[in-house]
This record gives C-alpha cells, structure tokens and sequence, in this order.
C-alpha cells in the first residue's frame, strides 16, 4: 500500500492543522523567514528553547495529574508517585471542589471526590499535603474557578508547615477563559472571573515569587476538537487578554509578572507538528511580550510549559495501543522543549489509572529521558530543513487565526457569543468526518480492528466509607471553627469584592478561618452573579 | 421519517466534557433527527423539564465524570415525576462494561461506551425509536 493513498487531501499530504507537507525540505525551506528566526538556545526569540543548556542542566519535571477520593486517599497517592520518582505533584481536584460546591451540597452527591479529591477547607488541604515539604517539591493545580480558593489553601498550608511564601513552588492553571469554550468548571461571568485571576498574578508576583500563578491551558481547547493551530492561537489570545487586564490597571509592568505566566497544552499524535507548535508558539509569545506590552527582561519574553500526552487520542479499542501513542507523545513534547509533562495511563478512556498503569505512565517518561538520549543536545531539530519550514508555517497560521480573533472583538466576546465554540465543534466534526471515511487511520479503530472485548476494569470509585470521612470532616470543620471569625471574613470578602482590592489576602484570611470552598464561592456569587452558557453544537 | 423524530441531547452534573455530545448531536442532526442541546450542567429536573416542553421522544445522556449510575436515575425520576415516563432515555460516555447491564435494568433503552463508533449510534437510535412507532 502507498503511504499516500491513506492520507491525501485534495490530492495533497498535510498535517492535522492542514499545512500542506512536501516531498522533500532544502535549505530554501529552512531559511525562508530568515535565519535570525531560529537563533539560539536561550536567546530571544527563544525558538530553539528557553535556556542554553537545555536538558543537560535540567531535565522537565515529571508530573503526574493525580487525585481521587478523599485527602487521605491522594496523600497516600502522591507520596507513592514521589517514591517511585514524580519530582512534582499534580492535583486533580473533585468537580465540586473546582466549581465551589462543598462535599455536602444535595446537588453534587454524585460527584464528591469522583474524578479528584474533595477539598472543602483547609482542614483537608492540610491532610492532602501531610510528610510533604513544600519548600522541597512544587505543585500543579488543574484549578481555574475556584484557583484562587486553592491558592490561598497552598500559602495557609505552607504557612502551617514553617514554609515562607518565597519557597512555594508550582502553578496553579487559574484560565478560566477557556473553561467557558471547553471542560466547563466556570462560576462567575468573565469579567469579575478576569479580575480574580488578575489578582492572583499580582499577588503572586508580590508575595509567592517561585510560584506560577496562571498556566494558560491550549490543551483543553485541543481534546474539545481544535488543530494545533488553533489551540496555540486560542491560548495565546487568552494570555493577551490576562496580560492586557494587569497592565491595564497600571500598577504593575509586564515584567514585574510576565516570568510566572505559564502555559500548558496538549500533545497529540502528528509528530513533527507538535514539535512545531511549540517552538512556534515559544516564539510567538516572545515576540508579543516584547512588542505589545514592551517587555525589557528577556527572562519576561520565556515561554514556559507543560504539557500532557493522551487524552482524546487515546482509544478505547485495544487500548494497549495507548501505550505507544503517549510514547511518542512523549518524545515529540521533549522534542519541542516542554518543562513539564504528564503522561496519561493506558486505561483513560475507561476509569481513573490503577496503581499499575499510573506507574508505567510515569516509567514511560524514564525510559525517554534515561534511555533514549533525546536529553543529551539542546533543540536536536534546530536548523532542519523540514522541522525550520514548518515552526514558520505553524506561526503564520497562529498569527492569522490570532487577527480574526482580535477582529471578532477579542476572547471574550469571541467566547460569550459562541465563536470560538464554533469554531472548535467544526472542527471536530471534521475530524470525525476524516475518521469515519478512514482518511485519518487510527489503528484499531479504523484499521486493523479486532474484537476483543473491553477490559473488565473497575474504577476505584468513591466507597460510602471514604465519602462519609469527608462529610464527617466538613461537619466537623463547621462545628469547632470560630464561627464569629469564619462569618467576618466572608463579609470583608464580600465588601472587597464589591470594590477593586486585590481579594488574595481576604481569601486567604477566610480560609485560614476555615471558611469552605462552597461558602467562599457563593460569597463572591451573591456580588459577581453567574455565567450563562451558549449552547452550540 | 415523516414526523421527524425529536432528540434531547442532554449533559446531566458537573461533568464539562461535551466534544461527544456535541458530535452525537451534529451526527444525530444530519441524520434527520431534530436535535436539542442543553448545554453542560443541567440539574436532572431541568433536564426532564425541558425534554416535556420541547416534545421529545428521546434523552440521550452524556456523563464522562463516572457519575452516570446516580445521574441516570435522577433523570429517569425526574422524568417520571413531570408525567413523562414514556420519553426513551439513553446513555452515553465513560461507562465501564460492568455497568452497562444496570443501567439498562434502571430503565435506560441504550448505553452507548467509549468507544462506540458514531454510525453504529446513530443506527441503534434509529432502530429503538423506529421500534417504538410501530
């Protein structure tokens, strides 16, 4: 069989976003946006990575998105990911948790602690972190409602453990923007939702140096349908809109915060786009920091990210196969200079990863960074005739699709009027259309199919046993708190929300007070009001 | 068809995950069905609410959170209580195989796994709703 008869276009090869691939790349290809496109290793415009030595001076840190049940349950989780050699932590956060439902609301009993933990106040954040040093090892929260809730969870407990706010290390996703386009944890409108984040920089920038306080996430754009182009273009337009609110406001400079602005995406099958994607959008950002917001560190002009390998690529028909996509995944992330990576387990699409399958996760990041020797050169691509063209390509679409966003009134409007919905769910519908003809061979599932039945796994859900601690817990937090004091600093929350105080240090007293996630949350709901969605399909 | 057959397709809990719905509903659309979306985290009332003022005939339910077992039933309750038991409901998303047979027990016409190819969908639909009119 030729290669092409499975994947022509209009007669033509292209990649998944539809760039047209050629038989062979020359020199001509490679230097056709001129060679100061491509510098060096950690040199503005970044293209080649963020740092001269690369993975030699340090590799990406392994982190594997984890969480389930109860605090107890995910403290045991986490500290068996760092025995067998995580260097970070990921928390998955239950839905109630990161939509502002406490555990014991009637209308989220079916959710409690089912997809992530059940953190309602600080009384859990203070288990889930138990024999963990935060001066020691950096979190991730998949966060974004409620991050700032769980931000101020992370300096309390620090605070709790001797650990001064300039040693926390980790980043908190805090995007909500594209939760209103995809995966849907939003609660406040956007514009109060904009500014809560916005405050969260401006703290972090202040007072938690080390920590990431936005993580602007492609990734959720992408496993909702969306090309690489687009999810970098869409991230990237996300980003814009943050930077332009804090510096809007005027009390700060994009360099004061620009350094803790990171980004997390994901990484799908077609190789040497993803490698593209990102050195692309390494670029790209670079240079809109510098012009737009007229950055003069070049440490602000760093692209920083994260990336996870599987999600909707992952079949559910012999689904050992997953195990070699997210390999090469894997390898097409380190490829593209990722700082971090979280590689999904085999059986995703069926429940949460068993023991086994979340550790040969992690072991599949081992072997490509021990074994492969990928690690052993900054930027191994830089200067290919092919991977150079197509970076170009790549940022010629991100900037085109990033002038029609701005061109339909920027994110915002372009998501409350359902835009960039539509634009995603075409997307995907075409991608089905490719699959459902067999354009787009996914082995398996279009070809080479085999009936196997599907493995007879059952999720470690959430017993009645590990619920009722939780709810015991939340019960007892309400009891024994200082009502009087929890009450006060709801209200002074409340009173700073009504006005354009930085709400950091108010939520951090309210959950140093014991305050929980659902009361906090419907706190700020009674001022901010909440998101009403369009429903395109 | 002559009367075309009115679908519900409808995101129950907290679950945001609606690249399938949207895509069931797309297909379910171009296959001559009239196709409603609720949106992501609809309350089972509003669901059922919705599905009696808009005349359905079907509910397809989307749940990836592995919240489905509680859901449906609250669905098929609320359901019942709005007078409309007689509305075909099925279930779509991350349901483990083992689940499958209780929720067709619960009352659910079709469970629809990871996994299901969308054509195979769309048939199954046509046959349980073609089924029925007779």
């Amino acid at each position: 069989m030729r290669y092409d008869i499975c994947m022509q276009n209009e007669g033509q090869l292209t990649t998944e976003s539809g760039i047209v691939v050629e038989r062979c790349y020359g020199p001509e290809d490679r230097d056709a946006a001129g060679s100061d496109r491509i510098g060096v290793p950690g040199e503005f415009p970044f293209t080649r990575g963020n740092h001269p030595g690369g993975y030699r001076d340090r590799l990406w840190t392994f982190r594997q998105y984890s969480g389930f049940g109860n605090a107890e349950w995910s403290n045991e989780r986490y500290k068996l990911l760092l025995k067998e050699g995580g260097t970070g932590l990921s928390v998955a956060a239950d839905l109630p948790t990161q939509i502002g439902y406490d555990s014991d609301d009637p209308e989220v009993e079916e959710e409690v602690g089912r997809v992530g933990v059940a953190l309602d106040s600080l009384a859990d954040a203070e288990i889930l972190f138990r024999d963990i040093p935060l001066d020691k090892i950096s979190t991730s929260w998949t966060v974004n409602g409620t991050a700032a809730i769980m931000l101020a969870f992370y300096v309390a407990v620090g605070a709790k453990q001797g650990v001064p706010r300039a040693k926390l290390r980790g980043t908190i996703q805090n995007d909500i923007l594209k939760e209103y386009v995809a995966r849907g944890t939003w609660i406040w409108p956007p514009t109060p939702s904009i500014r809560l984040i916005a405050d969260s920089i401006e703290f972090c920038a202040e007072e938690v140096p080390r920590y990431n306080a936005v993580s602007v996430a492609g990734a959720h754009f992408r496993d909702a349908g969306a090309n690489a182009a687009q999810e970098m273009a869409f991230t990237l337009q996300d980003a814009v809109t943050y930077c332009d609110e804090i510096v809007g406001r005027g009390r700060m400079t994009i360099d004061q915060f620009a350094p803790q602005v990171s980004f997390f995406f994901y990484t799908h099958n077609d190789f040497f786009e993803e490698i593209a994607k990102y050195r692309a959008g390494r670029r790209r950002w670079a240079e809109i920091v510098r012009e737009r917001y007229g950055a003069k560190e070049a440490s602000s002009s760093m692209f920083r990210m994260g990336t996870v390998c599987g999600g909707w690529t992952l079949q559910a028909q012999q689904p050992q196969n997953n195990i070699v996509r997210v390999a090469y995944q894997a390898m097409a992330a380190v490829l593209g200079g990722v700082q971090s990576m979280f590689t999904a387990a085999w059986d995703e699409p069926f429940a949460l990863p068993t023991e086994e399958s979340t550790t040969l996760a992690l072991r599949t990041q081992q072997i490509l960074a021990h074994e492969t020797g990928v690690a052993r050169t900054v930027d191994p691509l830089g200067g290919s005739y092919f991977v150079e063209s197509l970076t170009d390509q790549m940022e010629e679409k991100i900037i085109g699709i990033m002038a029609d966003l701005e061109a339909h009134g920027g994110m915002v409007r372009c998501i409350e009027d359902g835009y960039v919905q539509g634009l995603i769910a075409d997307e995907s519908a075409a991608i089905q259309r490719k699959i459902d003809s067999g354009e787009r061979v996914i082995v398996g599932v279009n070809k080479y199919q085999s009936n196997e039945p599907a493995p007879g796994l059952v999720p470690p859900a959430m017993d009645e046993s590990a619920r009722r601690v939780q709810l015991d817990r939340l019960a007892e937090v309400r009891r024994t708190r200082n009502t009087r004091a929890a009450l006060g600093a709801l209200k002074q929350l409340r009173s700073a929300a009504q006005g354009d105080a930085n709400l950091m240090p108010h939520l951090i007293e309210c959950v140093e007070e014991y305050c929980t996630v659902g009361e906090i949350t419907k706190e700020l709901k009674d001022v901010w009001g909440e998101y009403q969605q369009p429903a395109v399909f | 068809m002559s009367v075309p057959v009115r679908v519900l397709v409808a995101k129950p809990g907290l679950d945001g995950h609606d690249r399938g719905a949207k895509l069931v509903a797309r297909s379910l659309r171009d296959a001559g069905f009239e196709v409603i979306y609720t949106g992501i985290r609809q309350k089972p009332e509003v669901i059922a609410s919705i599905a009696t003022q808009e005349d359905v005939d079907l509910v397809g339910l989307s749940i990836l959170s592995g919240a489905h077992m509680g859901l449906t039933r609250k669905t098929l309750e609320a359901l019942r209580d709005a007078g409309a038991g007689d509305i075909k409901v099925v279930v779509g998303g991350t349901v483990p195989q083992s689940d499958v047979q209780p929720l067709l027990d619960m009352g659910v016409t079709a469970v629809f796994p990871t996994g299901t190819p969308i054509e195979a969908l769309v048939a199954e639909v046509r046959r349980v709703m073609s089924s029925s009119n007779t």
